[in-house]
């Protein structure tokens, strides 16, 4: 795509998984010049996450479902003249006129010298992605205790294990996935503990028999549990982890339909660490804080609404993959082709290809359907909150306990997540409430006519940590393009990371800071 | 102005066993209306408190928790804040112990000799007033804070000036009033009687009924007015705060350059920031204070961010490396002469406005709080407050 | 069947290197990130808590910020992010990491 540099691009996509590839790919194929930005250095997202080059893996499929027709994916996006602008972490997005965004970006290592990068484009496409749900329980904190979705990613990249024995739980189809993937790289998994049953797919037939390939998916997992003996618990959880400088055992207890505890029915389990997370959350901050429209998922999150072309309430802004609910690479492979497809007809102002459109949105809406009937199946049932003591650290980073949580909540008045915070720092650390705000939410929601977890609000406008010298350096906003003498740093011109593979000279309206 | 109030005759309307009935409604539950709630039910009142949306929800969960009188020159808003300070410092029930409240004092730094000087002129009228300023020389100022940078003329530290953590303060005086709080609740409508006299609110859940109602809604304070048939000319003027992540106790005071004293008395509608850091007990340093009046628009603007951060680095160059983790932005209700409206409608008996406080309700809140219980008991207010009239303005066409 | 996830991915790395754990000697491959290399030498904290309790990776992907690192005396990255190099001291956080800067 011929642009010069102090153009904009056409399309920005964020997030480089399964969505913003295919969207990438289809927009960059229909003739728009396209900027692919992703926190990481390598392609694929979470799902598909892989181990650097140098540790020279030759079977990264064994790691993954489906690893080929990713593969064939990620082909075609660098046989596209997409420029992938890798290790950028979108801290905001501004909206200069109606079409016109810029993307603000910080690039280098975390912590450590990071430089202020802008992007421009005419339209962006938000393929952001998910992130894990946490539910607090006594001892969480404790060192091996990690996340499902963490400790997958940690082997599928790094090719290391939290612990020789793992213990797995939470709830969601995820936890399958992780649990055999652990099994496969050498863990003993002592146990997979579900809070719900799985019996709530039986509910929706129609959903799984339109949609086999999960059927299969759901089967390879299964045979690999099998062939390690992991046992699976239904309608339980982890309901303690025990140690003291790291953990050496899980209490499982039984749970009633509303997850709550059974008395009496708890047993331990030794382990040296435990994966646990209870499905995943759109990351929708970057979107919500441009105004778009939200909906509320049947497992009681927050995912993006979206028209029939993954158009936001938000002219110029579409979104893709789990930023509109969590439903699987495969609808996020689709979503991310129809947003590229209906970008590059708006942008060009001719109709989209009307089949192939059609055809898409038909496997969209078949795949969403059976994306609500797992989220159904998998909803926290509100009786969890009953494993908690007022001891536990319900926010890790500002260390605050379910029972100051309660206390302001029955104390103070609290009755929603942004107050908590407010009166108990719960979700004002780091994170940014990333971790607790599930949790919170619910807490504070106790008492309310709310059966499940509600969904969280929180406002995040910096979406990463932003040094203050970065922001003080950005250039004013009467005169972008003038040079600020003293902050500029010429290396910053024109990061090297700006530079697509292949050297196809200086790209990307990478503005100096 | 201040109305005579019958309460004799008010306290003998039973309550026990109707909670839909109080002596007083107060509109807004944020600073100001909390400190109404405390000191009204002090004076023996019974009191419902009732606002759309949460505790703290609206300028005062956005705040800093300013309790400041360096950056106010002598008048009526001086006055307010210096008794304010006396009873933030004063106040009983472990209200200020559980709202972070630190007495920690101001550090107001010139840049240059000429703006040294104004704000020696300033200091001097200040002390006219009751307010405490030494000034400090250049080569003391990294004694009072050691990462300031160098370079700059000398300050002034103002020893008054203190902190609150604002949401935590409005809910704990909402609690130590004892008052009925409904929250979540939207004032609908202002019930009145045939004189046109108050006569209570309609929310979506009930009627409430009390002879009088006291409008604390901050920003959408002009909004309530009108729904009682009255006139405040309330308008909302937006600032960012910039949180950064846990530091140990890097700024010791509250500091900031000498232009934010120009910039919150301006009317000018355009962007303005003038640094303003301070540390916090929890650990993050704020920086503020940005302000400008663009309605009630809350999209991230970049551009204060930088100013922000140019000011609050300028300032301390430490903090370039550290990393903000978060920004919030926030509206502050102001009145065109920048004074809050404190006192009764003009038109609309029983009704009594304390908002319009800007950006120093905080700080200005239990001043505010003690003058609207006295007119409603029909005691003498403790100062003077014929300048924060509501009726001052002119009626709207 | 394989016995560790390198069997598992059949990795063939590049020759490994050296970083420090608060003096300790840790084995590093070349592409893994510093928590990686710490979890491959089984060390589960590497920060303490303003309370003081030990944490480190969490979620594993950059977002909850428990992995906070001292890494060569810059306190304060994500250590599941921040990719190993040789040479990396890394030292255990304590608290906000910033004790020196205190007045």
């Amino acid at each position: 795509m011929a642009r010069s540099a102090s153009e904009p691009y056409d399309l920005a996509v964020l997030g480089a998984g399964p969505a913003g590839i295919a969207g990438a790919v289809a927009a960059s194929e229909a003739g728009l010049s396209v900027a692919l930005l992703d926190a990481s250095d390598q392609t694929g997202g979470q799902y598909f996450r892989h181990p650097a080059p140098t540790l020279r893996a030759r079977r990264p499929h064994a790691l993954h479902h489906d690893w080929p027709a990713f593969a064939r994916l990620r082909g075609r996006l660098e046989a596209s003249t997409a420029d992938h602008l890798r290790a950028h972490h979108v801290w905001t997005v501004t909206r200069e006129s109606a079409d016109a965004w810029t993307v603000h970006a910080l690039t280098g290592a975390d912590g450590d010298g990071e430089h202020p990068v802008r992007i421009r484009a005419r339209a962006v496409l938000l393929a952001t992605g998910a992130s894990e749900r946490h539910l607090p329980f006594p001892g969480w904190t404790l060192p091996g205790v990690v996340a499902a979705g963490g400790a997958q990613a940690m082997l599928k990249s790094g090719l290391v294990l939290p612990g020789r024995r793992i213990v797995v739980a939470g709830s969601g189809p995820l936890l399958l996935a992780v649990a055999s993937s652990l099994a496969a790289a050498g863990a003993h998994v002592p146990a997979v503990v579900e809070a719900s049953g799985y019996l709530g797919y039986a509910r929706h037939p129609r959903a799984l028999a339109t949609n086999p390939h999960k059927l299969l998916e759901a089967a390879a997992h299964g045979s690999v549990l099998l062939r390690h003996r992991v046992r699976p618990l239904t309608r339980s959880a982890v309901t303690e982890a025990h140690g003291t400088d790291r953990v050496e055992a899980v209490t499982v207890t039984r749970l009633d339909r509303h997850w709550r505890p059974v008395p009496g029915t708890g047993r331990r389990i030794a382990c040296d660490a435990l994966a646990v997370g209870h499905g995943l959350v759109p990351q929708t901050e970057l979107a919500t804080g441009l105004g778009c429209a939200t909906r509320r998922t049947p497992d009681g999150t927050t995912a993006l609404a979206l028209d029939g072309l993954q158009r936001t309430s938000v002219p110029g802004l579409w979104a893709a993959g789990e930023t509109g609910g969590v439903g699987g690479w495969l609808l996020a492979r689709v979503e991310g082709e129809l947003a590229g497809l209906a970008v590059a007809a708006q942008l060009r102002g001719r109709p989209a290809p009307g089949g192939r459109v059609a055809e898409l949105r038909r496997r969209r809406d078949r795949m969403r359907a059976f994306a609500d009937a797992m989220a159904a199946a998998h909803a926290p049932g509100p009786g969890w909150t009953g494993w908690l003591t007022d001891d536990t650290e319900v926010c890790r980073c500002e260390e605050v306990t379910a029972g100051h949580v309660r206390e302001a909540v029955s104390g103070l008045g609290a009755r929603d997540a942004r107050t908590v915070k407010l009166l108990t720092r719960a979700g004002m650390g780091w994170c940014q409430g990333r971790m607790c705000g599930a949790a919170v939410a619910c807490l504070a929601a106790a008492g309310t006519a709310e059966g499940t977890v509600p969904p969280s609000a929180e406002r995040r406008p910096l979406a990463v940590p932003v040094p203050l010298g970065v922001l003080a350096a950005q250039p004013e906003a009467a005169q972008p393009e003038a040079a600020q003498p003293e902050a500029v740093q010429p290396e910053a011109a024109e990061p090297e990371a700006t530079r697509p593979e292949g050297g196809a000279g200086p790209h990307g309206r990478a503005d100096p800071a | 102005m201040a109305r005579s109030v019958q309460c004799e005759i008010l306290l003998t309307v039973p309550q026990s066993n109707s909670s839909d009935v109080a002596d007083v409604i107060v509109v807004g539950a944020g600073v100001v209306g909390a400190a109404c709630a405390y000191y009204a039910a002090r004076s023996g009142l019974s009191v419902t408190v009732v606002d759309r949306g949460p505790v703290a929800g609206g300028t005062t969960g956005a705040g800093e928790g300013n309790l400041l009188v360096s950056d106010k020159g002598p008048g009526p808003e001086l006055e307010l804040a210096l008794l304010s300070t006396r009873l933030w410092r004063e106040m009983e029930d472990g209200v200020p112990a559980a709202s972070e409240y630190e007495p920690k004092g101001g550090l107001v730094v010139a840049s240059s000799g000429t703006a040294m000087d104004a704000l020696r002129h300033f200091a001097r009228a200040q002390a006219t007033a009751g307010v405490t300023a030494h000034e400090i020389e250049a080569d003391r100022l990294r004694e009072k804070e050691p990462h300031l940078a160098p370079g700059l003329a000398g300050g002034f530290h103002y020893p008054q000036d203190a902190q609150v953590q604002p949401a935590l303060a409005a809910a704990r005086l909402l609690r130590a009033s004892g008052a009925r709080v409904r929250t979540g609740s939207e004032v609908t409508a202002v019930l009145t009687g045939p004189g046109g006299e108050v006569r209570g609110v309609r929310t979506p859940s009930g009627d409430l009924h009390a002879p009088h109602v006291v409008n604390a809604a901050g920003t959408w304070g002009g909004e309530l007015a009108r729904l009682a048939g009255g006139d405040l000319p309330v308008l909302p003027r937006r600032g960012f705060v910039l949180v950064t992540e846990p530091l140990p106790r890097v700024v010791r005071h509250k500091v900031y350059a000498a232009d934010y004293v120009a910039d919150v008395a301006s009317d000018s509608a355009a962007l303005q920031t003038s640094a303003v850091v301070e540390g916090t007990p929890a650990g993050p340093v704020l920086i503020g204070a940005s302000r400008e009046r663009v309605g009630f628009d809350r999209t991230l603007s970049v551009e204060a961010l930088r100013r922000l951060a140019q000011g609050a680095t300028a300032l301390f160059p430490l903090l370039a490396g550290v990393r903000a983790t978060r920004a919030y932005a926030g509206f502050r209700p102001y009145l065109p002469d920048h004074l809050p409206a404190i006192g009764a409608d003009p038109r609309v008996p029983g009704l009594l406005h304390a908002c319009g406080h800007e950006g120093a309700g905080i700080g200005l809140a239990p001043a505010t709080g003690l003058i609207v219980a006295r007119l409603l008991t029909g005691a003498e207010p403790p100062l003077d407050v014929k300048p924060f009239d509501p009726g001052r303005f002119p009626a709207a066409a | 069947m394989a016995r560790t996830p390198a069997e598992l991915a059949g990795a063939e790395p590049d020759p490994p290197f050296e970083i420090t754990f608060d003096g300790r000697t840790v084995t590093a491959l070349p592409g893994q990130s510093l928590a990686a290399a710490l979890w491959g030498a089984g060390i589960l904290a590497w920060r303490t808590t303003r309370a003081g309790g030990p944490r480190a990776a969490f979620c594993g992907i950059g977002q909850c910020f428990d992995c906070l690192a001292t890494v060569n005396g810059t306190p304060n990255r994500r250590a599941c992010l921040v990719p190993a190099r040789p040479g990396d001291a890394v030292t255990t956080q304590e608290g906000h990491g910033h004790g020196p800067l205190g007045v």
